[in-house]
């Protein structure tokens, strides 16, 4: 059963994600049979075989100039062709800002369903099924295809990569597929990165986030302070957000991101349940809280009960004396 | 210059959630329905660009049962002119669904630009917008954040992983709205008032057969109780201690 994977690539780079859902890919081709297509949609072909290693058997290449910069309409037409002329069952991309955004226009352009930001996937009984969050995790959903390929996007950091077979290569093929680059469509003009060089939020392995406890937007430099010396990204609940301390990019909750990282630490956030939603599912969990009784402690792996102002700063000199 | 908001009505974000007796449903007994918070910042988008334009006409349309009139009627208040209900009656229809009903209706309207949350924070799937501009054929960008207007191009923002990417897009065009694009204005009494004399049209939609099939609707496991490692800032060196020895994320 042919499996087709989307690669996700940024400034000629093959993003994290990519390896994350060509894993899940091998492991489903186990059950299901393979094989692995991985298309990616470039310029050029740049070291795209090594996909091979991360478990890849072939790599369609759909080259076209106007990929120089990423372009959901044109990628959206070479996926759907390449779904076609492989004759995939199942069509797999990350549930990245990017994946997000392409995976319903193939579905529209294939006429098929598509399961978004999946948790986990099933092929034992014979048939895929798929498990996606929904109200932030609040509830899980399971769902089928009655339709064929399933289309499915993978959330990040869920699915681990395959082991690397070191010099696997795959075969590099050209893709051929038609696409009018010059009926109207949105053209990216560029990019800007984020200052701070913290990881995103929703890929980040450790994420320290403060709330209204913190009192003030200018405390929120304890917050940093404690990230920083865990390599950790900054996020914020909705209060400090809507009250203008924050930026909307950082809100952890059902009207933000929903994160699952190996660590979340919650500083001087009561746990409303809209945010609970959005950490519910991370690995561990630290609340650090002056009220015993916040429900953020009910979801809390372990709980500090105390004044952050004395909590946080001790915590974060302990982090960088281990390091 | 005609524009559409595609709005949804969706559980409250204070819900708590309970199965209901089918296994694959959400028990609506004392859940609170409301517009979808992200179509707040498309609604408020809309409203804006007419103002700016100082013409044209802003048409909301859902799809849903009966009740969605209600929040049909919240936008009216806000400003729309007028709104059109596409009457389906089937529970939680797919996104592939409610983007060819939307796209069926939209596709009669000479509309220069289509907005819609960039998701509903019920199913959280994010997929109408962009398969609405593939149905359409028009250009999209979801999840704006900046949105500029200069004649026939928007110039907007996006977030992606660790940045922000710039587009310019020729209208007619599709966008998803992110929050923090601008601050959704209250309905005022003036408004609520307004809205009552306001049109809301009501078409059937027929049920074709689902791209989904929803097995179960479950809660998730409840997390194991954790614990109070202690008080204070005495507590560090214990917390730290089970952070790396028992949880090992240190």
């Amino acid at each position: 059963m042919s499996i087709l994977v989307y690669v996700e690539m940024r400034d000629g780079a093959v993003r994290p994600v990519t390896r994350e859902v060509l894993g899940e890919a091998k492991r489903l081709a186990a059950t299901l049979g393979g094989p692995v297509t991985a298309v990616a949609c470039a310029t050029g072909d740049a070291g795209l075989a090594a996909l091979g290693e991360a478990g890849a058997d072939a790599v369609l290449l759909a080259r076209h100039d106007a990929f120089a910069r990423h372009d959901a309409a044109g990628h959206a037409v070479a996926v759907a062709e390449a779904a076609r002329s492989t004759g995939a069952k199942v069509v797999l991309f990350g549930a990245s800002s990017t994946g997000k955004d392409l995976a319903p226009r193939v579905a529209a352009l294939l006429g098929v369903g598509l399961a978004a930001d999946c948790t986990a996937l099933d092929a034992s009984g014979g048939r895929l099924v798929a498990t996606r969050p929904v109200m932030a995790g609040k509830a899980y959903e399971r769902l089928a295809f009655p339709m064929s390929p399933a289309l499915v996007t993978l959330r990040p950091k869920v699915f681990a990569p395959a082991a690397p077979e070191a010099g696997r290569t795959a075969a590099v093929q050209p893709l051929a597929f038609t696409w009018d680059a010059a009926a109207p469509r949105a053209v990216v003009t560029g990019t800007t990165a984020q200052t701070g060089g913290r990881p995103d939020l929703t890929e980040a392995e450790i994420v320290v986030s403060g709330g209204r406890g913190l009192k003030g937007p200018e405390h929120f430099a304890l917050v940093e302070a404690l990230a920083d010396a865990m390599g950790a990204t900054v996020g914020a609940s909705r209060a400090v957000v809507d009250a203008g301390w924050r930026s909307h990019g950082e809100q952890v909750g059902q009207t933000g991101k929903t994160v699952s990282p190996k660590l979340y630490v919650a500083i001087g956030i009561s746990g409303a349940i809209q945010h609970l939603a959005g950490m519910s599912s991370s690995r561990c969990i630290v609340a650090i809280n002056k009220d015993p009784e916040a429900p953020i402690f009910k979801v809390a792996d372990y709980g500090v009960v105390g004044d952050l102002f004395e909590v946080v700063p001790a915590l974060t000199d302990a982090v960088k004396r281990m390091h | 210059m005609l524009q559409v908001v595609c709005v949804k009505q969706v559980p409250d974000t204070d819900t708590r959630v309970k199965v209901a007796a089918d296994g694959r449903t959400l028990d609506p007994n004392g859940v609170t329905l409301v517009l979808n918070p992200y179509d707040e910042f498309a609604v408020e988008q809309a409203l804006r660009v007419k103002e700016s334009l100082g013409a044209g006409e802003v048409v909301a349309v859902s799809l849903g049962a009966a009740g969605v009139q209600t929040t049909l009627r919240n936008v009216l208040a806000m400003g729309a002119d007028r709104a059109l209900h596409l009457r389906l009656d089937a529970a939680a229809p797919d996104a592939l669904t409610i983007a060819k009903a939307l796209a069926d209706a939209i596709r009669g309207l000479d509309a220069g630009l289509v907005w819609l949350g960039k998701q509903a924070v019920d199913d959280d799937g994010a997929q109408v917008g962009p398969m609405l501009a593939t149905l359409l054929g028009r250009p999209c960008v979801s999840n704006v954040s900046t949105f500029e207007l200069a004649g026939t191009t928007a110039r907007v923002e996006r977030e992606i992983e660790g940045g922000r990417e710039q587009l310019e897009v020729p209208l007619p065009a599709v966008f998803t709205t992110d929050k923090g694009l601008n601050e959704p204005r209250y309905a005022s009494l003036k408004g609520i008032m307004a809205a009552k004399k306001k049109t809301i049209e009501e078409r059937a939609v027929e049920a074709a057969a689902p791209h989904l099939e929803r097995l179960a609707l479950e809660l998730p496991p409840p997390r194991a109780a954790g614990r109070i490692v202690g008080e204070g800032a005495g507590a560090v060196p214990e917390l730290v201690r089970v952070l790396r020895e028992e949880a090992k994320v240190l």
